[in-house]
């Protein structure tokens, strides 16, 4: 059976089992298209978060930007606390006085809390602007895996997910979403793990990829990560264990990712699903469980990747130094069944070589290095030969550099496409809400019926899947800044409205509005100083780098000052105005103890 | 519901168990997987060094255990202020 035959047949499956769950689990109330009828077992929820939070980027692109990142994999390890150190935020913060709160939506929770309607429609538009960002990277993403997989153009697989995700979100809402997302979980898991482990035992013998990072290169018979370390210096380019040189910078970035990750409301409406508070707690445990296994392989992938790729175009640097023997032949790649990758992966333009000084070798290294561009001119070399690796490379092309049969390749197209869906069906259903519940119940018509607004649900379900599919097909400039728009405006804005709602029960209407309007007007023209005003080209002020950053703070880490800006704003503005009223008091009291979660006020009226 | 004196002994008891375990939290993470590193690179682990393995590996460790230690503890907390659900 040919590959192609094989890619349709399994994501064919795995898209037959989403619609077959789509139609069993459709949602007949508001309480079950928001909140699954509050009845998802934690285990399955924290599946279901695992798949909601792992998107495209983090199934596809992360090991490879921690393989290939010029400052080296170290510094890269932001991403790996950031995105899981959030968890413990959320389970020690948040999620379970959300879901003592008993309601259905983020905003819903800041409104009320801080009673004002203009505090919940800042959030809405927080939310909105966020989970937009965020859904458009998960929509090219659909429409890429299934160009490179299926042979289709991108705009048609975008169609086609786009129709997958509007069966299960428009029927099921949270419901179907949930179920699916666990189907989408197990698929991304295998998927992703099945490579690492075969990578894992031929590089290092060891079966867990995660006790492989830390342990012994065979072939060489020295430590993998300091095999890779020689080898990577060697060729001119940074260490790969290195220190950062930007301590600061390193240390807000982490912080931005965590407080962001606990603050994105797709990610916090998953624990209103859970039926009790100790059950939200637990959850959050089990999301990290599942979240761990995907993000601790991650880092081993990223690191046997490179040494991979390496020792690929210099052969001697498996066992010895790189520059001892000859680079990789054109002849090689040509003809060695072993390395046809390389040219399959060339026809995608995700990677590129060429043999500039025409000696038949492609010499792969930094040529931006001056000790090693002299040895690299004495040897008559002119210039670096491996142009282009994509980062996606590390991930996609790993079945296929270490020889994996032809059903692990289908299983990472259907595992890429799996991890995009799902956080892009989470992302969708956070926005449908914000518009039916915060907008049209809450503020245009607070006396639609139960009906009339689950009618609404899902028009605002099928009215943003058209809008998201609209905005992957026409990328706007904004597309390509999720890390810093989505995450700074979560980490400066709604995060710290969220914990002081519920930690403090001095902070009032006017200090919540001001702090999280100062939060974010702060860590968006901060942005914009550097990125361009709303990202149009060439409206930036200063140029995006480390020499032009105040205290070397990038924009991307912005989110922790912004946020602590928020916090002073809050407390400031709060301090100089009125106490909250008493029934404000008292709904803190009641978010604070678990008791009474079931018989809240919602469940009462059906 | 339990009485107020009594919710905010729970409340008290919640906060302190946070800040404990806050504190775990950061050291991990930004503590030894960043800000302490240079400090921790005698101690060699897998060809690096012990920084290097909370950066990438340890702090998810202990974020898991954390989660699921303060949902135990919690619960035994619920049940003894008799807030449980």
């Amino acid at each position: 059976m040919d590959q192609f035959t094989l890619n349709l047949l399994v994501i064919g499956a795995t898209f037959a089992l989403y619609i077959g769950i789509a139609i069993w689990a459709r949602a007949s109330s508001t309480s079950e298209f928001y909140a699954a009828g509050r009845g998802v077992h934690p285990i399955l929820n924290g599946m279901a978060t695992g798949a909601d939070w792992m998107s495209a980027a983090s199934f596809i692109s992360m090991a490879g930007i921690i393989a290939m990142a010029s400052a080296g994999g170290y510094e890269q390890s932001a991403y790996l606390m950031g995105w899981t150190g959030g968890y413990v935020l959320l389970a020690l913060l948040l999620a379970p006085y959300l879901r003592k709160f008993g309601k259905f939506t983020v905003p819903e929770f800041i409104g009320d809390r801080f009673y004002s309607k203009s505090a919940r429609m800042v959030a809405v538009a927080c939310l909105i602007i966020a989970s937009v960002t965020y859904v458009i990277g998960q929509m090219t993403g659909v429409g890429v895996a299934f160009a490179r997989f299926l042979e289709v153009k991108s705009s048609t697989g975008l169609y086609i997910g786009a129709t997958i995700v509007f069966a299960y979100a428009v029927l099921g809402g949270m419901k179907g979403i949930t179920y699916t997302q666990v189907a989408q979980y197990c698929v991304l898991i295998v998927a992703y793990t099945i490579p690492a482990i075969f990578i894992s035992l031929n590089l290092t013998g060891n079966f867990l990829p995660q006790a492989g990072l830390f342990g012994t290169h065979t072939a060489s018979g020295v430590a993998l990560l300091t095999k890779l370390d020689s080898l990577v210096t060697e060729l001119g380019f940074r260490q790969y264990t290195g220190m950062t040189t930007n301590m600061l910078n390193m240390v807000l970035f982490t912080m931005s990712l965590m407080i962001g990750t606990a603050g994105l409301p797709h990610v916090i409406v998953r624990f209103f699903t859970v039926p009790k508070v100790a059950d939200a707690r637990a959850s959050a445990g089990w999301a990290l469980v599942f979240i761990a296994l995907l993000y601790t392989v991650a880092p081993a992938v990223g690191a046997m990747a490179r040494l991979n790729l390496t020792t690929t175009f210099w052969p001697n640097a498996v066992a010895g130094k790189a520059f001892d023997g000859d680079a990789i032949s054109v002849a090689a790649i040509n003809t060695d069944p072993q390395l046809n990758w390389i040219n399959n992966w060339a026809k995608t333009g995700l990677l590129k070589f060429e043999d500039k000084n025409g000696d038949g070798f492609i010499q792969y290294y930094n040529q931006n290095n001056p000790t090693v561009k002299a040895l690299a001119d004495s040897k008559g070399w002119t210039g670096n030969e491996l142009t282009t690796v994509n980062n996606d490379i590390m991930v996609l092309a790993n079945p296929e550099i270490a020889h994996l049969p032809g059903w692990v390749i289908a299983l990472v197209a259907a595992g890429g496409l799996a991890a995009a869906l799902s956080t892009a069906a989470g992302l969708l259903l956070a926005i449908a809400s914000a518009i039916s519940h915060d907008v049209i119940k809450g503020a245009i018509n607070p006396n639609i019926t139960e009906k009339g607004e689950l009618l609404a649900a899902r028009i605002a379900m099928a009215g943003a899947i058209a809008v998201a599919t609209y905005l992957g097909l026409n990328p706007p400039g904004f597309a390509a800044q999720t890390v810093a728009l989505a995450f700074g405006i979560a980490a400066a804005s709604i995060f710290p409205a969220l914990m002081m709602g519920i930690f403090s029960k001095r902070i009032n209407n006017k200090g919540a509005v001001w702090g999280m309007l100062s939060g974010l007007i702060f860590t968006l023209v901060y942005i914009f100083i550097y990125k361009g005003w709303f990202f149009f080209p060439g409206t930036n002020q200063l140029a995006d780098n480390v020499d032009n950053w105040v205290f070397g703070i990038s924009p991307l880490s912005i989110g922790t000052v912004g946020a602590l800006v928020n916090f002073a704003v809050a407390y400031a503005v709060s301090l100089a105005s009125e106490e909250p009223p008493q029934e404000v008091q008292e709904l803190i009291e009641s978010i604070r103890v678990p008791k009474g979660a079931g018989s809240a006020p919602h469940l009462a009226m059906h | 519901m339990a009485d107020k004196s009594s919710s905010n002994a729970y409340w008290k008891a919640n906060i302190r168990m946070i800040q404990l375990f806050l504190v775990i939290w950061f050291v991990v993470s930004f503590g030894f997987g960043i800000i302490l590193r240079p400090m921790l690179s005698g101690i060699a682990v897998g060809g690096t060094d012990l920084g290097f393995w909370f950066a990438q590996q340890g702090s998810i460790l202990v974020f898991l255990v954390l989660i699921f230690v303060y949902a135990w503890r919690m619960n035994g907390l619920d049940k003894e202020f008799g807030v449980e659900e």
